[in-house]
């Protein structure tokens, strides 16, 4: 049986990487080699196009597999992640998208930067820009290696190894390669066929209740094993009161880490105007809710159809849930369409971390070159030969980058391999909410912010969310710790947003009124015109 | 008229300023259509052999353009349509969105507490907001769509003629 399934599966794989790596070898060609082609490819997307690609960004195969698996086993505590990542998305669209459509050219450094026009304050948003994409994509390689493992079988570590050095190479590819341009595409066919495959699913999961919601939640909580507490929350999260503000802290981060991640801010700049960035944002919210909406009929359908111990006994995580619902949709095991749809279902897992990675790639190698590289050194105009060839220049670096850092998170996700993935990602997510967002919203809302608020905002979220990781449970203290043996884990939250984000805008304000100089009135005025009305936007 | 005073205020700075990254991005064409952006590179392409002497772009007036728009009534009235409606929409949905949280944390009971069917306070609220991030994303778009976009680019444009004016 198993053999069938996998070979399918690595079929439908390859096509997907002969696909990605056709569309990486057109963008390639079209290039015009400009900073714009590179960064943003060319600021041409249309609204639909783009917000496809956001919609592709941020569905992780962590929220595909992961979200559905924590709602079959733990039921109602699953779908609270779910509600999180959504609701981020009105403080994207109220508060960011429009704003640094207009204020930035490439980056979130950008907009900081233009406003405070200091290059230490560049660093330091760039460096927390990288600190948090490195993060991002240390988590998603070690999804794509545990994936593999469960998916094609060979369960060894070898095969796991393999498959994190075969994701880090062919996301550097995308990348080095295909720019914006090709990372885009691939993150628009991506998310078709994600959407595709989640629809498929949850329409079969509804026509097998005969479309009766009631009795597929009923169902759910018989089979579970909890019985109706199934249905509430307190399964995964209503322990000790640790567990619970452990949650609040994990639910704060998720729902102001998304502003804060370096990939999707930049996704704002491939489209002409704000206007444009406002309606991707909102396609992407539609598709997002829709597809979360999904994703919870599925956990449930898995827990009714298959029930919660089959899911616990093929991986304790749950990360398999959604597959083995599509085989026992498809009709079974060994049957033909049980093996097919189980095909399908890993195919489009593993094309959704492919397209996740290189989005995140993207990021961190234009903040390197950008925000870093550029910055460490004076940049003549754009519009002298000098400064073209100065910018020319720039997009190598971002090109060597992405091989530089493809290189690293590729070795650090093989270090990391046994950590938790979704704690990981909550942590990416504390760390963008803890650095990036307070600086962002100062330097866009407030009057009075300086060039000393900008740097102690951006280390003063930085550096505690680092800290209060190393000292907490995740690294040590535990039998599911980075290093079991040792013990200093004295933060006893796993998740450090509820101390850091605080912090961060806390500093921000200290920093502010502590300034020897008092706030440029009128970098403000030109960043406050340019923000809300688009003049001079590139 | 304050806008006048921008336009008289018109005369050569004196600093040069390099590491400008919003000089680069009126450099790189800043128009609306794809059409008009191009034409500014051309523009830009073809000036530049001559351009060796820099003109600044920092100039005092390019700097009072921005605060003579930033105090004119058009834009104060764009800014306090965008905030009005930003600012209460913020603190609702965040306010929904932790009640939520802290409820499902802290009052599990109060949220098993069954409606109907298998329905239970805490299904309802999961849904709802999902509901309501729907219906601030429409509200949102609309707003924006309807009272603010029109008059955003009517200053975007007469600002940018004037720094245009000062800077080339």
């Amino acid at each position: 049986m198993s053999v069938d399934q996998h070979t399918l599966a690595l079929v439908l794989f390859s096509a997907f990487v002969a696909v990605t790596l056709g569309i990486t070898t057109w963008a390639a060609r079209r290039r015009r080699g400009s900073a714009e082609d590179f960064y943003v490819g060319g600021r041409l997307f249309s609204p639909l196009e783009n917000g496809f690609a956001i919609a592709g960004d941020h569905m992780s195969a962590a929220s595909f597999l992961g979200i559905a698996g924590l709602i079959a086993l733990f039921g109602y505590d699953g779908l609270l992640y779910s509600v999180g990542f959504l609701v981020a998305w009105l403080i994207v669209l109220f508060l960011v998208a429009e704003l640094v459509r207009n204020c930035g050219r490439f980056t979130l450094a950008d907009v900081v930067g233009a406003r405070m026009r200091q290059r230490r304050v560049r660093l330091a948003v760039g460096a927390a820009s990288v600190t948090v994409s490195v993060l991002y994509l240390v988590a998603q390689l070690v999804g794509a290696g545990s994936l593999v493992a469960l998916f094609l079988g060979g369960a060894g570590a070898q095969a796991r190894t393999w498959t994190v050095i075969g994701v880090g190479a062919l996301m550097v590819v995308y990348v080095a390669f295909g720019g914006m341009r090709a990372t885009t595409w691939i993150q628009i066919v991506k998310a078709v066929l994600l959407m595709g495959g989640a629809i498929a699913l949850t329409v079969l999961v509804v026509a097998r209740f005969h479309g009766d919601i009631n009795t597929l939640l009923n169902t759910a909580a018989e089979h579970s094993g909890h019985g109706s507490d199934f249905l509430a929350p307190g399964l995964k999260y209503g322990g000790d009161w640790t567990s619970r503000l452990d949650f609040i802290s994990l639910g704060i981060a998720l729902v102001l880490g998304t502003a804060g991640l370096p990939h999707i801010l930049s996704r704002f700049y491939t489209v002409p105007t704000a206007r444009a960035a406002r309606r991707s944002a909102v396609w992407a919210i539609g598709l997002i809710g829709g597809f979360y909406l999904m994703t919870i009929v599925l956990g449930f359908g898995a827990a009714a159809v298959i029930g919660s111990d089959t899911v616990r006994v093929s991986n304790a995580a749950g990360n398999t849930a959604v597959p083995l619902l599509a085989r026992d949709l498809g009709g079974g095991a060994g049957s033909t369409g049980g093996t097919v749809l189980f095909a399908v279902v890993a195919a489009v897992a593993f094309a959704t971390i492919l397209a996740v990675v290189a989005g995140v790639t993207l990021a961190s190698s234009t903040s390197v070159a950008h925000d870093l590289y550029a910055s460490l050194r004076r940049r003549p105009r754009a519009t002298t030969k000098d400064g073209q060839r100065s910018a020319l220049r720039e997009v190598t670096v971002a090109r060597v980058a992405a091989v530089g850092i493809g290189v690293a998170t590729t070795g650090l996700a093989l270090l990391a391999q046994d950590l938790n993935v979704a704690s990981l990602v909550g942590l990416a997510f504390a760390v963008a909410a803890s650095a990036n967002l307070p600086v962002l919203l100062y330097t866009l809302f407030w009057r009075r912010f300086t060039t000393r608020g900008a740097v102690w905002s951006v280390y003063g979220g930085l550096i505690p969310a680092i800290v209060l990781v190393v000292l907490s449970p995740v690294v040590s203290g535990g039998p599911e710790s980075l290093l079991p043996g040792l013990d200093f884990a004295y933060f006893p939250l796993e998740n450090p947003g509820g101390v850091s984000i605080p912090l961060g805008f806390l500093m921000g304000w200290l920093g502010s009124v502590l300034s020897p100089k008092a706030a440029d009135e009128t970098r403000h005025a030109e960043t406050e015109v340019r923000a809300l009305t688009g003049a001079g936007a590139a | 008229m304050d806008k006048k005073d921008g336009r008289a205020a018109d005369e050569p700075g004196a600093a040069v300023r390099l590491d400008d990254p919003w000089y680069d991005a009126l450099a790189s064409g800043w128009g609306e259509s794809n059409e008009a952006g191009d034409e500014a590179r051309q523009r830009d392409d073809r000036q530049s052999p001559q351009e060796t002497p820099v003109p600044d772009p920092r100039s005092a007036s390019h700097d009072d353009v921005y605060r003579v728009v930033q105090k004119s009534a058009a834009f104060q009235e764009v800014r306090r349509r965008y905030r009005r409606f930003v600012v209460p929409a913020t603190a609702a949905f965040l306010a929904w969105y932790l009640a939520y949280v802290i409820a499902a944390t802290m009052a599990p009971d109060v949220m098993a507490h069954r409606v109907a069917g298998a329905l239970n306070v805490a299904m309802l609220a999961g849904l709802g907001q999902f509901v309501t991030t729907f219906l601030f994303t429409w509200a949102y778009a609309r707003h924006a769509r309807l009272r603010r976009d029109r008059a955003a680019l009517d200053i975007r444009w007469e600002t940018q003629e004037l720094t245009g004016r000062t800077d080339r």
